[in-house]
């Protein structure tokens, strides 16, 4: 175990090295932040002036020499567009997006377990069909769609009027297919302050009203998913040799399908889902931006937007970091649902 | 003062006089209520970079100044002077001119402002990388009296008075001395936490009361705000950015929030159409244009050829279909308004024309060249290139086009990469003259002039116009100089100019949005009024 996790350690630290390489490599491309930060009408001197205070005239290796010996000592250097030091610009992003990510996770598990069960225990039912002609449409539709539609929907409200209004049962059709709107259609409202930066949502009904919409825009993609994949491994485990014998042995169908049956089904479920928790890290950039949700991934397209080099290189940094936390907390979990995994990574 | 206590001072003065107005109307209950407190809640699509004016010449930057300060003077609707710290001036030489001050104004933190303020942030902004050189012409400030300055020129200046509406005073106390880090409270820093950059002390109708960047900033009104005359009845403003287009639109439609800018072009028939909404669009001084470089491609040296390029461009289809009447075809630099807009000068479209100018000029087959352009700087930038691409391959001219996010097209644009380059342009000074210093001026790396001249066109005696321009005081002269000027670029093609972009702003029917929006694209919320909502 302190092996698996030592080892995990140097893990992160390669990738740490690898993101940072890259991220300096492209930086180049990423365009001129001094373009960003002066007027139109700065002339080009000053414009030397400040890249030199910068330090943005030094050769690649020197500055990616001078970034790694700050980096070593937890020093990752200023934001250019906030002017502060990039972790602390972070750590003020990071609760509205893991409270986001949260919400949607939260979301995913409250649906898609009952759902996927329910499929693989009923795959003729009418509703069964009904769920997965509805997650085939959820995984095609785009996140930025999804959340665009909800906002007209929700919070802005629609008035459809295809029926004759003039008449009762026109008038009740017409309204049951408008909706009134009034759902806030972005950003975080007023959180209630936790502790030093940790803002929450969830201390308040008004501060949830405001995730609600991003937070189903976010879980739109991984529900089907997850609902899908559950049901496939549920169907396996179903058609599995100690199930039959299970059930043979007259065992209750109830404890068949919640004890034994689930238990092999969330194992692989386990992994995926944790890798995918970090994706639900990076897909937070598109519902972010549509909701303007001021977390990370709304920061990150404004860093990339402003050439805030440093920003960016952090950003990339810490999402690389939480790949491999969230990584090796799956690898733990695993081990403890199934203890025949050896953590120490050797093939067993 | 830090931020905080000026706001708990505020509060506390705020509750009293909350108690002091309830009280009195417990006596008089009949009376009708109209000392409810009004809230904006407004949406830009960006928040300004610093609450430093000094850090930044930008709009966000001057949208900012007039809310927590005020300018000298500044422009009315219709471009003329309108006084405010300045009550007065005249010019006493050709270098000297006398302003008279307002009196008994107080700054936020309590000081009382005075001559001293004036000099003090004049001389700060001589300082500030962003606007040293917009205020170079300005040789010193002489404080006469407490109310009384002196300003002089190195030379005689015309524009003084459109550099006043730049001089927004700070509070010379406030920003003395050294900040608890030991940095003096008064530098301005391009990168890095100044004292300046989180504290406000100015003399405006709004005080900032709270402010997370990038996510939203609170202003209070001023209580002590000088200008009493003022119909703006807005206590408090948030002010959040929301930079996704749509998103903005949605925001104000839902009713999230009151007032936006700017309204994307492809959502104007929406909120137009809705019952809860008001826009408000005019006719923008931002030209955007491209530059055909004389130094890449030989042909663009020939006049005719530039002229042709001039006749197959048709800025009327642009304007009307791809900007959906959201622009102002332009055939020069000048808006309207401007000194040396001249009224004659329309765009000229014939295709016809345009071939035979290029037979003429020995290029009837047509030639290749490269096209830039960025895709999210302007509105429809990418698709403008695109349009025009199109309209030059009718006199068989083939453009290889390549568009690029700003972040990358701005280091393009240094580098002349391509011969044809797009830009927009915005004269800082709200002066035709600054068009061509920065445009079409012969590009001389000491002076700056020319520094975005990507089209290498050179006219020395169009130089020599405009420095003369500088030093004539008489306006009308001045102007009948700027109008020469545009024509002659007229005359030789010197670029191909598209339209002014028009501006677009909407608000929510309760919000009287249309007297305070400019053409500058500063609005004066202070002046703001939002009808009862009961």
């Amino acid at each position: 175990m302190i092996a698996f996790l030592v080892k995990r350690l140097f893990h992160a630290l390669l990738v740490m090295f690898v993101i940072s390489i890259i991220a300096f490599a492209i930086q180049d491309n990423l365009g001129d932040p001094i373009q960003q930060m002066v007027g139109q009408s700065v002339p080009e001197d000053e414009r030397e002036a400040l890249r030199e205070e910068l330090g943005l005239n030094d050769p690649m290796l020197v500055q990616y020499a001078r970034f790694a010996v700050n980096a070593a000592q937890f020093d990752f250097g200023y934001s250019y567009v906030f002017n502060q030091p990039t972790t602390e610009v972070i750590a003020r992003h990071l609760p509205a997006t893991l409270e986001l990510v949260a919400a949607s996770t939260f979301l995913i598990i409250v649906f898609s377990v009952p759902i996927g069960v329910y499929s693989a225990i009923k795959p003729r039912a009418l509703l069964t069909r009904f769920f997965m002609s509805i997650s085939i449409v959820g995984i095609s539709i785009p996140v930025f769609l999804t959340a665009i539609m909800l906002i007209q929907i929700f919070a802005i409200g629609i008035s459809w009027t295809p029926f004759p209004a003039n008449t009762g049962w026109g008038n009740w059709l017409n309204e049951l297919i408008s909706t009134e709107g009034g759902m806030p259609a972005y950003g975080r409202g007023d959180p209630v302050t936790v502790f030093g930066t940790w803002d929450t949502n969830f201390a308040s009904f008004k501060g949830l009203s405001y995730l609600v919409l991003p937070a189903i825009s976010l879980a739109s993609i991984m529900l089907p998913l997850f609902i899908r994949l559950i049901r496939a491994e549920m169907l396996e485990v179903l058609q599995s040799d100690y199930v039959k014998f299970a059930r043979a042995k007259g065992i209750s169908m109830r404890r068949i399908y919640f004890l034994h049956a689930l238990k092999n089904t969330m194992l692989p479920v386990i992994t995926v889902g944790g890798v995918q928790i970090g994706t639900l890290v990076a897909y937070t950039i598109l519902t972010e931006t549509v909701f303007q949700w001021p977390g990370m991934g709304l920061m990150f397209l404004d860093a990339i937007e402003r050439s805030d080099i440093p920003l960016i290189v952090t950003y990339l940094m810490i999402v690389g970091l939480i790949f491999v936390i969230t990584n090796t907390i799956v690898d733990l979990i695993y081990g403890l649902v199934n203890p025949t995994v050896k953590l120490t990574g050797k093939p067993s | 003062m830090t931020l905080n206590a000026v706001a708990t001072k505020k509060t506390f003065k705020k509750t009293l006089l909350a108690s002091l107005v309830g009280a009195s109307m417990a006596g008089a209950a009949l009376l009708p209520m109209t000392a409810s407190a009004e809230t904006l809640r407004m949406a830009y699509d960006a928040d300004p970079v610093s609450l430093d004016i000094h850090e930044q010449l930008s709009g966000g930057i001057l949208q900012l100044s007039h809310m927590t300060h005020d300018p000298l003077v500044r422009w009315t609707k219709s471009l003329d002077f309108e006084p405010r710290l300045a009550t007065e001036w005249e010019q006493v030489d050709d270098t000297t001119m006398r302003m008279s001050l307002r009196e008994g104004v107080e700054f936020h933190s309590g000081n009382p402002f005075t001559a001293n303020d004036v000099a003090w942030t004049i001389k700060r902004l001589k300082q500030s990388p962003d606007f040293r050189a917009i205020f170079e012409p300005i040789e010193s400030v002489e404080v006469i009296d407490d109310y009384t300055v002196e300003i002089n020129t190195k030379e005689p200046y015309p524009l003084l008075l459109n550099l006043a509406t730049y001089v927004f005073p700070m509070d010379s106390e406030f920003y003395s001395g050294n900040d608890e880090d030991g940095d003096p409270k008064d530098e301005i820093v391009k990168n890095g936490n100044s004292y300046a950059s989180r504290n406000v002390s100015g003399t405006g109708p709004y005080t900032v009361t709270d402010r997370q960047q990038g996510v939203r900033t609170q202003f209070t009104r001023n209580p002590n705000y000088w200008d009493n005359e003022s119909p703006g009845n807005v206590d408090n403003i948030i002010l959040t950015p929301i930079s996704e287009n749509a998103t903005r639109v949605a925001a104000l439609l839902s009713g999230d929030v009151d007032f936006i800018a700017p309204v994307p072009p492809n959502d104007l028939d929406r909120v137009r159409e809705s019952d809860d909404t008001q826009l408000v669009t005019m006719s923008g001084t931002r030209i955007i244009f491209f530059h055909m470089n004389q130094e890449r491609v030989e042909a663009f040296q020939d006049q005719r050829v530039r002229e042709a390029f001039a006749y197959a461009v048709n800025q009327e289809g642009i304007a009307d279909r791809l900007m959906k009447g959201f622009a102002t075809p332009a055939a020069q630099f000048s808006p309207e308004g401007y000194a040396g807009h001249v009224e004659s000068l329309e765009p000229r479209y014939d295709v016809e024309r345009a071939k035979e100018l290029m037979a003429e000029a020995g290029y009837a087959d047509g030639f290749d060249i490269t096209m830039m352009a960025p895709n999210n700087r302007y509105v429809n930038d990418a698709k403008i290139a695109q349009a025009v691409a199109a309209m030059l391959a009718r006199i068989n001219v083939t453009v290889d086009l390549k568009t690029m996010p700003k972040a990358q097209y701005w280091g393009e644009f240094d580098d002349r990469a391509a011969d044809m380059m797009m830009i927009g342009w915005h004269a800082d000074t709200e002066d035709s003259a600054n068009f061509h210093e920065y445009l079409t001026a012969c590009p001389d790396a000491d002076s700056g002039a020319g520094q975005y001249n990507a089209g290498n066109f050179c006219n020395p005696e169009l130089d020599a116009l405009i420095a003369a321009a500088n030093v004539e005081v008489d306006r009308e002269q001045r102007a009948e100089m700027l109008q020469q000027v545009e024509q002659t670029l007229y005359d030789q093609a010197a670029i191909l100019p598209l339209h002014w972009q028009d501006l677009a702003w909407a608000s929510s029917n309760r919000v009287n949005i249309e007297p305070v929006l400019n053409v500058m694209n500063f609005p004066y919320l202070g002046d703001l009024v939002i009808e009862d909502s009961e």
